[in-house]
């Protein structure tokens, strides 16, 4: 048994919420998230950008950071948009967003900024 | 007309039902079988028959025949094809007139098409290739329940399949036990928990404490992890009042999906249920256990595209699929055949494929395809290649079977589906390099690393049985 390992996560640890796609993998270098802007504006997806405190993460809607860059594929101007989301709301969750309007849904979709949670 | 005389006797099927001059309308329904007949029966008079049995005729003249408008009613045989490499059968296509089907009912459609006709002796074998259903029969059919985006919406799933976990031993545990297993599973980081095909309401654990016990372990998963979780209750039961009040309750109790075993439960109760689940925002999850009895032989049965078109109008918003690469039969080019099937709104003909009609969907939501069955980590490239994103992957052994147990295992599962996606998004060659992916992933998780040594060297390489028919078999 000594070499089994405990699996770390409980209420009481905040540590333990998570952020669906890719939040159970290491926070995203800035590289890797260059690609993945890159990926949606590939698709031809209009990327949208969303934010929320952290005690109100499981609702739906998120604050929408102005509204989705409905054209824009020029991957440093929608890095700078996050990073101005993240300026402005210094504590809370920023995702990124790829809407997909043909599927009428969000193609993809990943935290950048990780809040405090509660 | 009153032209017709009635002359009492027996006439050869061809003279009324072989029409090779027909073009098939596009209201018709469209059939191809693949017929294998007993020595010395002519071809067209077997594919004749075979129109006949399955739609107007009987196997002698009646006087009532000439009540009615034959001519229109009457399935015909329009074409005749050989089989790729394989001498004893050939295909028959027949078109049915939409009007020999009651609307919204797949259960009407195969009692024509896969009824007495089976066991016509004139055949050796009789195997329902596929159907194509025409659009003004599908605009009568209810169809999944919500669809693939709206569950994305419910669950707040997006950029990634989905992860499931079948619970075993699937049978023989206690509700709370079995509520423990769920739990585990679902805070390690899955999205989805499932009751196994045959859990129903055994006396080692009746269906209510099941429901109780699980809607906790979901609960108490969400609000650890912060991510929305399901676990498909299956509510399949020997009536459909009992299937009912089972998803009635599943519905009072917040479960967000509950699940159906589409052949043995029937498929009057699953349009029943779908219908249902539609009226109350649930999210129906289909198993489709007995499928193999009907599908896996490749000269009788039902072929299982086919069943997959029967289930998208019955209703239903996930279909078990195959994995190609797990335990369970499927062949790689017809499992990509049939989950363009459930998922597309318009599908080509491509016998390359195995799918022998254009199929148009119209407005009808896809069913998102389940990948289950001895699948593990190491898959986890293939599948995420094979499948994409509108998917479940479903891990039962290769969650439960972690040495550290569920919860290990399911983070190492989300962890290798993750980096599965965010490498592909890169563009990188998931079955090229899928073993560098994982091995860099597994340097941030302890958990897949040991998920990886253990599941090494499993690999379930048979020949497949029901191959497509080419002309190198």
């Amino acid at each position: 048994m000594s070499d089994m390992q405990d699996y770390k996560s409980s209420l009481s640890d905040v540590s333990s919420r998570k952020f669906e796609t890719f939040s159970y993998l290491p926070e995203l270098t800035a590289d890797q998230i260059r690609k993945q802007i890159q990926y949606i504006v590939g698709k031809g997806w209009n990327p949208g950008i969303e934010h929320t405190e952290p005690v109100n993460a499981m609702s739906n809607f998120w604050y929408m950071w102005k509204l989705p860059m409905f054209g824009e594929t020029d991957v440093d101007a929608i890095l700078a948009e996050v990073e101005a989301c993240h300026k402005a709301h210094p504590a809370n969750h920023v995702r990124l967003l790829g809407f997909d309007n043909f599927a009428q849904s969000a193609g993809a979709s990943m935290v950048i900024y990780r809040g405090k949670s509660v | 007309m009153a032209d017709k005389k009635y002359n009492a006797g027996v006439k050869e099927y061809r003279e009324t039902y072989w029409m090779p001059e027909y073009t098939p309308l596009d209201t018709d329904l469209l059939a191809c079988f693949k017929v294998t007949p007993q020595d010395g029966v002519p071809r067209e008079e077997v594919a004749a028959a075979v129109a006949a049995e399955s739609s107007t005729g009987t196997w002698t003249t009646v006087w009532t025949d000439l009540l009615t408008d034959l001519d229109h009613y009457k399935g015909r045989a329009y074409a005749i094809e050989d089989v790729p490499g394989d001498d004893t059968c050939f295909y028959a296509f027949i078109a049915y007139p939409l009007d020999l089907f009651e609307e919204g009912s797949v259960v009407n459609v195969l009692t024509s098409l896969v009824g007495n006709v089976f066991g016509f002796k004139a055949l050796r074998a009789l195997r329902l290739e596929d159907i194509r259903f025409p659009i003004a029969y599908v605009m009568t059919c209810n169809g999944p329940p919500q669809g693939i985006q709206v569950e994305r919406d419910i669950l707040n799933k997006y950029g990634r399949p989905l992860l499931g976990c079948t619970i075993k031993p699937k049978l023989g545990l206690s509700a709370k036990n079995y509520g423990r297993a769920c739990y585990e599973g679902l805070r390690g980081g899955l999205d989805f928990t499932k009751d196994d095909e045959n859990v129903n309401s055994q006396p080692f654990m009746r269906w209510r404490h099941r429901f109780d016990f699980v809607m906790e372990a979901i609960h108490k998963a969400e609000a650890e992890t912060g991510e929305r979780k399901g676990h498909y209750l299956n509510v399949t039961a020997p009536t459909s009042d009992e299937m009912m009040k089972r998803a009635e309750y599943a519905k009072e109790i917040g479960a967000p999906i509950i699940m159906h075993d589409y052949l043995t439960g029937g498929l009057s109760a699953n349009t029943q249920l779908a219908q249902w689940c539609q009226e109350n925002g649930m999210l129906l999850h289909i198993h489709r256990a007995m499928h193999a009895v009907l599908d896996r032989n490749p000269h009788h049965g039902i072929h299982f595209r086919v069943l997959t078109k029967i289930l998208r109008l019955s209703g239903g918003d996930h279909l078990h699929s195959g994995t190609v690469v797990g335990k369970l039969e499927g062949d790689r080019e017809a499992t990509l055949g049939w989950i363009d099937i459930m998922r597309d709104s318009y599908i080509k003909e491509d016998r390359s494929r195995g799918i022998f009609f254009d199929q148009d969907w119209g407005a009808m939501p896809g069913v998102m395809p389940v990948a289950s069955g001895g699948i593990h980590v190491w898959h986890m490239p293939a599948l995420v290649n094979i499948f994409g994103d509108d998917s479940c992957l479903q891990f039962g052994g290769g969650t439960l079977g972690h040495p550290w147990g569920n919860a290990a295992g399911a983070a190492a599962n989300r962890v290798a589906v993750e980096a599965c996606v965010e490498a592909r998004n890169q563009g990188r060659e998931l079955e090229k390099e899928g073993k560098d992916i994982l091995a860099s992933a597994a340097k941030h998780s302890p958990e897949l690393k040991m998920a990886m040594e253990t599941w090494k060297e499993i690999k379930f390489e048979f020949d497949t049985v029901d191959k497509l028919d080419v002309a190198h078999k």
